[in-house]
Order: C-alpha cells, then sequence, then structure tokens
C-alpha cells in the first residue's frame, strides 16, 4: 500500500479545460460540484482507499524566528504568490496507478455548464516506511 | 483467584477455531466477527473463571454466537439445520482448519492490503485498531477492507487446498512493510508463519520462516540512535541475535536438504551468509553472487539483478559492479543509490557525491533519503577540503 497526497491549488497548477470561476456557476452548477465531491470521497471511505481530506482557507501568513527573546516575525498574506495550495485528499491505495485513476475521476468534477472541469491536480507520493529486506 | 488472560494463548488459537465454524458450514463473514465476539468473552470470563480446554470452550461460544446472528438473519433456516452437524474435529484437523483460514485470508481474489488486512485480524487474532496503527491509516478505512474482503471470500468453497505462494506473499508483506506502532509487525509476521509451518510442510514456508529470522535477528543495529538507517557494512555485529540466527540457519539448512529450492530460500540463503561473517569485510560475496544468480533465475526480478550488481561490485571490485549495473534499467527504484556507492568505492568522489545527491531526491522512503544526503554531505565535505565527519560506528 503507498499513501498519496492530492493537490488541489487556487494558483499554481496549469489551467483547468473548463476554466471558469466558481462565482461565474448558477447555484446548480456549484451544489452539482460540491455532490460530487462528497460522493467521490464516500465512495473512498467505502473501499477502506480514504485516509484524510482538508480545504485551506486562501489567505495564509508567513511566520519565522527571529531570535532569541524576539517574537516571531509575521508577514503576508502575499497576493502575488504564484502556488496557492486550496485543499488535500490524503489516499492509501495498492499503487500509483491507482492514485492516478482516482486523481482523474476527482479531476472530472462538474463545473461551469455541469460539464468536467479537467482541473490538474498534482499526486505526491508520501516518503514511506523503508522495508525490512533490502539486499 | 485471578490470572491475567494469555493473549498469546488467544490469539494463537483463533485460525483453527475459525477454521472449525468455516468447516461445520458457516459463513466466513458471520463466523469471523463470532470468534471476535468470542475472544472479547473470554478476556472477560478467564481470569475468574479459566476453562480446562480453551480451544473447545472458544470454539463453544463462538459458533454460539455464530448460531444466534444465523438465527437473527434471513437465511435462518438454512443455517439451522447446522447445529447438529459434524463432531469437534481431532488434532489433525486442527492443523487443517489453520491452514484453511490460511488460505481463505490470503485468497487470489484479494487485493494485497486486503489479504494483508483479513489475515492479521483473522488468523493473527489482532484488532482493527491494531492494524489501523500499524498502517498509519483511519480504523475505519481498516474495517471496510476487512469486511468487503469478508464479503469476497464467503462464497469460497474450500474441496481443495490453495496455492501455498499467495499465503507467503501475504506474510512476506506483513513482515516487510508497514509502520509498526503498538505492535510488532515483524514479529507478528514471524509468529504467523511459524504457525504455518507447523500446519504444512513446504520448503519455501520454511525459507520464508528462515529469511524472516534472519532479518529480524538484525533488527536491534538496523537503526542509529537518532533514528537513521545503519547500512549492513556499518551495522554493529555484537548486537545481532545470535539464537535467531541459529534458529534461521537451522530451518534453512532442514529446507535446501529437501532440493527444491524456492525464491525465499535462495533470499534466505544470502541472509545467512551474511550473518555468518563476523565482520563485513569478512562477508563471502562469491557466493553470494552465486545465490543472486539461483534468485535471478528463479524470480526474474529487476531487484534482483540490481542487488546481484552491488554483490559483483563487492566480490570482484567495483569496476565490475558497475559494469553488471550498465547492463540494467537506469529507472529502476536505487538504481542510482547502487551507481553513487560504486562509484565511491572506485575512489571517484565527485561523480559519487552528485549521485548520492540525485538518489536522495529520488528515494522512496524518509530513512533512505536522509541516510543518502548524509552520504552526499559528507564526501561533499571531503572534496572541499572541509572537517570530515567520522563514520558512524553504531
Amino acid at each position: 500500500m503507498a499513501k498519496y497526497l492530492l493537490l488541489k491549488h487556487y494558483r499554481g497548477a496549469p489551467a483547468a479545460v473548463n476554466d471558469v470561476p466558481m462565482e461565474h456557476w448558477t447555484p446548480e452548477e456549484i451544489s452539482a460540484h460540491v455532490q460530487y465531491m462528497n460522493d467521490f470521497a464516500a465512495r473512498l471511505q467505502e473501499t477502506g482507499e480514504f485516509v484524510d481530506a482538508q480545504a485551506l482557507a486562501p489567505g495564509g501568513t508567513f511566520v519565522r524566528y527571529d531570535g532569541e527573546g524576539r517574537p516571531p516575525v509575521t508577514d503576508g498574506p502575499f497576493a502575488e504568490t504564484k502556488d496557492l495550495v486550496a485543499g488535500w485528499m490524503v489516499i492509501d491505495v495498492e499503487g500509483y496507478e491507482r492514485a492516478v485513476e482516482l486523481a482523474g475521476e476527482l479531476s472530472a468534477a462538474p463545473g461551469a455548464g455541469g460539464k468536467p472541469i479537467h482541473e490538474w491536480l498534482e499526486l505526491r507520493p508520501f516518503l514511506g516506511t523503508p522495508p525490512t529486506i533490502t539486499e | 483467584m485471578t490470572s491475567p488472560v494469555d493473549e498469546g494463548l488467544l490469539r494463537s488459537l483463533t485460525p483453527g477455531v475459525l477454521g472449525v465454524l468455516v468447516r461445520r458450514g458457516a459463513d466466513f463473514a458471520t463466523a469471523e466477527d463470532a470468534v471476535q465476539d468470542a475472544l472479547v468473552e473470554a478476556v472477560r470470563v478467564w481470569p475468574d473463571d479459566p476453562p480446562r480446554d480453551p480451544r473447545g470452550w472458544l470454539i463453544t461460544v463462538a459458533w454460539r454466537r455464530f448460531l444466534d446472528a444465523a438465527r437473527a438473519d434471513t437465511a435462518r433456516r438454512r443455517r439451522e439445520d447446522l447445529v447438529d452437524q459434524e463432531p469437534e474435529p481431532g488434532p489433525a484437523a486442527a492443523a487443517d482448519d489453520t491452514l484453511l483460514l490460511y488460505f481463505l485470508c490470503a485468497h487470489p481474489s484479494l487485493t494485497p492490503s486486503s489479504a494483508v488486512a483479513l489475515t492479521l485480524r483473522a488468523v493473527g487474532g489482532l484488532t482493527t485498531r491494531q492494524i489501523a496503527r500499524a498502517y498509519l491509516v483511519p480504523e475505519a478505512a481498516v474495517a471496510q477492507r476487512i469486511s468487503r474482503a469478508k464479503r469476497t471470500v464467503s462464497g469460497v468453497r474450500f474441496d481443495r487446498p490453495g496455492d501455498v505462494a499467495t499465503v507467503l506473499r501475504v506474510l512476506y508483506l506483513v513482515f516487510n512493510e508497514g509502520y509498526s506502532g503498538d505492535v510488532d509487525l515483524a514479529a507478528e509476521a514471524i509468529r504467523l508463519t511459524r504457525q504455518l509451518a507447523t500446519a504444512i510442510d513446504h520448503p519455501e514456508v520454511a525459507g520464508l520462516l528462515a529469511l524472516m529470522l534472519l532479518h529480524h535477528a538484525r533488527s536491534a543495529s538496523r537503526t542509529a540512535p537518532d533514528g537513521g538507517l545503519v547500512p549492513l557494512a556499518e551495522q554493529d555485529r555484537g548486537r545481532w541475535d545470535t539464537g535467531l540466527i541459529a534458529e534461521g540457519v537451522r530451518v534453512l539448512q532442514t529446507a535446501l536438504s529437501r532440493d527444491r529450492l524456492g525464491e525465499f530460500q535462495a533470499q534466505a540463503a544470502i541472509a545467512a551468509l551474511h550473518a555468518d561473517a563476523p565482520t563485513a569485510e569478512e562477508t563471502d560475496w562469491v557466493q553470494i553472487v552465486e545465490w543472486y544468480d539461483e534468485l535471478a533465475a528463479l524470480t526474474d526480478s529487476p531487484v534482483v539483478r540490481l542487488n546481484r550488481a552491488v554483490a559483483v561490485g563487492e566480490a570482484d571490485g567495483p569496476r565490475a559492479g558497475l559494469a553488471a549495473l550498465a547492463a540494467l534499467d537506469a529507472s529502476l527504484p536505487r538504481h542510482t543509490a547502487v551507481a553513487a556507492y560504486l562509484h565511491e568505492r572506485d575512489g571517484d568522489l565527485a561523480t559519487a557525491a552528485t549521485l548520492y545527491a540525485e538518489a536522495a531526491h529520488q528515494a522512496q522512503t524518509l530513512a533512505e533519503r536522509d541516510h543518502l544526503t548524509r552520504r552526499a554531505a559528507r564526501l561533499n565535505a571531503r572534496l572541499s577540503g572541509r572537517g570530515v565527519a567520522p563514520e558512524r560506528t553504531s
């Protein structure tokens, strides 16, 4: 088994095929999209492949250590940040092929006009536990 | 007088008890739940009232639970017909019942992860929570995998034995993969393989058991205090478990004497040669290369050929190792790491440092990435004339 992160970007991914911003969809199209995402997660729960899913607020703060006895420095949010993560889903699947298959399904979520968004999702493998037998 | 329940005993009885229920005609999914109920009941009752015959007690209670569940089921009449069937089987049948469970839980219709989860629960007697923790997934995910797996195998008939190779692959996965939280999966895999070896006489079962014992013997020396990987050549061999090694070698020799070589016996033979070397320098690499040749003939696995190139590098020098490596697909996992190591041995530190860094980026585990990064950093420090950190020795 292998864990993968399905990463959804607000910004930073190549443009989707059906690239209409959500605020220009009809309410029904938004509902259909949300329903599709929920059904997808429910189906993965049913197969025992679902680990976690979270959505992130877009506004983030950068924080860094500023030396002994001083409070951390904060900066941002930066409106011009090129890469902005919207959320993720963690799956635990048999292998890479299955992960690609599922990412493809998720990318087919309906958007404007009820048509698939064809959104680019980033698929990242987790670094796993080393096997015992290596030689 | 209250005494704690022997969990080891309880878990060793689990597969046999479940096997009896299935043999009596109980459907697997319901029977497995019934056995889990009986185990919970045993933990509750046995401290104050230990049974004379623990196995008989578990069978009686589990069978009663199964009948209760069956009565509540729509298929009521068909199952109630089973009540008076079949006397309790004797000790010979007990081994068969255990075996039947192994085959069922490793059935080829299951995905590897389902087979692993089902084996750990139905044969190993682990709880869903323990399995979930061992694989760092939610308990609900494991529960789903188990219930789906049970549905998949419920219709399987057991009129003929399955293929033992499928069982061995599952046990190998349990041993080799998994995070091992509160359950030591390696120890559990050894227990299950040992139990299988008493139920079936097969040289590859013995080969896998020997392989596990010989690798488990090194477990204390495989990890540094900071959690880093310690490669075989740098391990403190004084910390290897000589008892496990002796047992592994004994089991392997008996298996090899049957003259039916298989991949697990060949892998165990390689592990035995490493175990036999008092220091890394004294390793019999020539013999190890010969075993890799045997293994390559048995499995034709690219990973085996990669490991063979490492062995050739030790037996005939790094140039020979690099030549063997050049014949292999460069996209294989660990190919770059092996190349880095062979170049380092060959004295080409600049190339080695670059390749180690590249290999670190390709690593599939955190421990491996950190290990390769350290190697690159050490060589880079030497190349730039900065102080050299001493090799870690333990």
